[in-house]
């Protein structure tokens, strides 16, 4: 059977599998950058902070996905429930591009235009919402594509703590040493990656403040 | 009762230092009142401390020792945001938001403020007109399509937007070619005459010193050297007035040979 037959024939549970993906790796950004955006902001107000916390997201981001996903399996309430378990740990590798980007976006904006904005009574909570963040979107937009690609990809590996996906087909096709069951995971996974990009890019692009 | 506001002076030094956390001292026990009504032109090299008493004024930066009154309160009784929003500010043309359209870099304060949107509509609007705008055609821009002349214009507008009897300009004009600066110190001369305004300018253009202030006090190395009027100026034998006087005869001579 060639792959476009495959693909025809299980349809319906390829495209079941995107969608637990899509959702996994939703939850998981909305998540990352719930809480990314602002450490980014604090990383970037208290200097002495960001040796920590860029440190702390950094080590989450070196430990091998497979393993992350081991260590949290014990955790009581996370371990319950395996799609808790690997949205905790898409979460955790998502944080760092965002904090990171969040604090470069905001470090970035211009002398001139935040003294402007305190010179003109300006409360330190109006710069923020109203002058650094507008003007650090495509930043900190730029750090959310780099994470949300990144995830995509990782969340194939949540099934091996059966939190679905399209990981499972991979998975399936490993163990059967069968291609085309590989492919049928892999090839929605890479065209998710893209669209993700795609989608970011232009919103990016979009944000660009003008200079 | 206080005593009417008239009387006392809008801006007073009093003995007012800054020094940075290292040590180093940037402004040396400066004394000196602002009248209401009057232009003071503060001149002087980059660095001699200038846009230092300009930012105790609004206190961006507080006085290290002495103190800074505006409407003879310390600036340290102010609470900072109701002074800031008092006091009319303009930096050179980086301090436009980027990503605002004219008319919203105009109503920042109105809309800090809470003005009501047809009220800050009309305010925006007659501010345009007095900068020598059209409103049809600019209000809807963004900053980076206006040319330095234009941005400048905006940046006084945004400045004058809720009424401040106070304006502090740093090197308001300093970004422009010589041709448009001339033009619109000019009109910068009529609009604050008409305005009656107290302001208070920082340059290091003599040109601009003379054009503008009613007094230009001289600053050198952090000290105020000395308070002159216009006129005065050109006269005095203080070492910098010199220079500068000077300087300008330098330029009309080269003009002359030519």
């Amino acid at each position: 059977m060639n792959l476009a037959g495959f693909f025809l024939k299980h349809q319906a549970e390829i495209l079941q599998a995107t969608a637990e993906h899509i959702w996994l790796v939703g939850v998981a950004m909305a998540l990352a950058i719930a809480i990314g955006v602002p450490l980014g902001v604090l990383v970037a107000r208290r200097p002495w902070l960001s040796k920590p916390i860029l440190g702390g997201a950094n080590i989450a981001e070196t430990i091998p996905s497979l393993a992350l996903f081991g260590f949290l399996l014990p955790v009581p309430w996370l371990g319950d429930r395996a799609d808790r378990l690997a949205i905790t740990a898409l979460t955790l590798y998502a944080l760092l591009p965002i904090i990171r980007n969040t604090s470069a976006g905001i470090l970035g904006v211009d002398r001139g235009v935040r003294e402007a904005a305190r010179g003109m009574g300006m409360t330190g909570r109006q710069i923020l919402l109203q002058v650094e963040l507008p003007l650090s979107l495509s930043t900190v937009l730029a750090g959310v594509r780099v994470a949300t690609v990144l995830t995509v990809g990782i969340a194939t590996i949540a099934a091996a703590v059966g939190a679905g996906g399209l990981g499972e087909f991979i998975f399936r096709g490993l163990a059967m040493v069968n291609d085309q069951l590989i492919l049928a995971g892999a090839i929605p996974a890479a065209a998710l990656a893209l669209a993700a990009d795609f989608l970011l890019s232009v919103c990016e692009r979009r944000l660009r403040p003008a200079r | 009762m206080k005593t009417p506001a008239a009387e006392c002076p809008v801006i007073e030094f009093r003995k007012a230092s800054f020094r940075l956390e290292s040590g180093q001292t940037l402004l040396k026990s400066m004394s000196f009142a602002v009248p209401r009504g009057e232009k003071l032109v503060l001149l002087g090299r980059s660095g001699a401390g200038k846009t230092t008493a300009l930012k105790l004024i609004n206190r961006l930066l507080e006085p290290t020792e002495g103190e800074v009154l505006v409407e003879g309160r310390s600036t340290m009784e102010w609470d900072p945001i109701t002074l800031r929003r008092h006091i009319g500010y303009v930096i050179q043309e980086t301090g436009l938001f980027p990503h605002f359209t004219v008319e919203r870099n105009i109503a920042v304060v109105p809309r800090l403020e809470r003005w009501p949107e047809d009220r800050i509509r009309a305010r925006v609007k007659e501010l345009l007109e007095l900068v020598g705008l059209e409103p049809e055609k600019f209000a809807k821009r963004y900053p980076h399509e206006l040319s330095g002349g234009q941005r400048q214009r905006v940046g006084v507008a945004r400045a004058l937007a809720a009424d401040p009897q106070i304006l502090l300009m740093d090197e308001p004009f300093g970004a422009l070619d010589p041709l448009t600066r001339g033009e619109i110190h000019l009109e910068f001369r009529a609009l604050e005459q008409r305005l009656g305004k107290t302001i208070v300018i920082v340059t290091h253009d003599v040109s601009e010193a003379l054009l503008l202030g009613t007094r230009i006090g001289l600053m050198e190395a952090g000290e105020l050297t000395g308070m002159h009027s216009p006129k005065e100026f050109l006269s005095c034998n203080e070492p910098i007035a010199t220079a500068y006087a000077a300087h300008l005869w330098m330029l009309k001579q080269a003009e002359r040979e030519k």
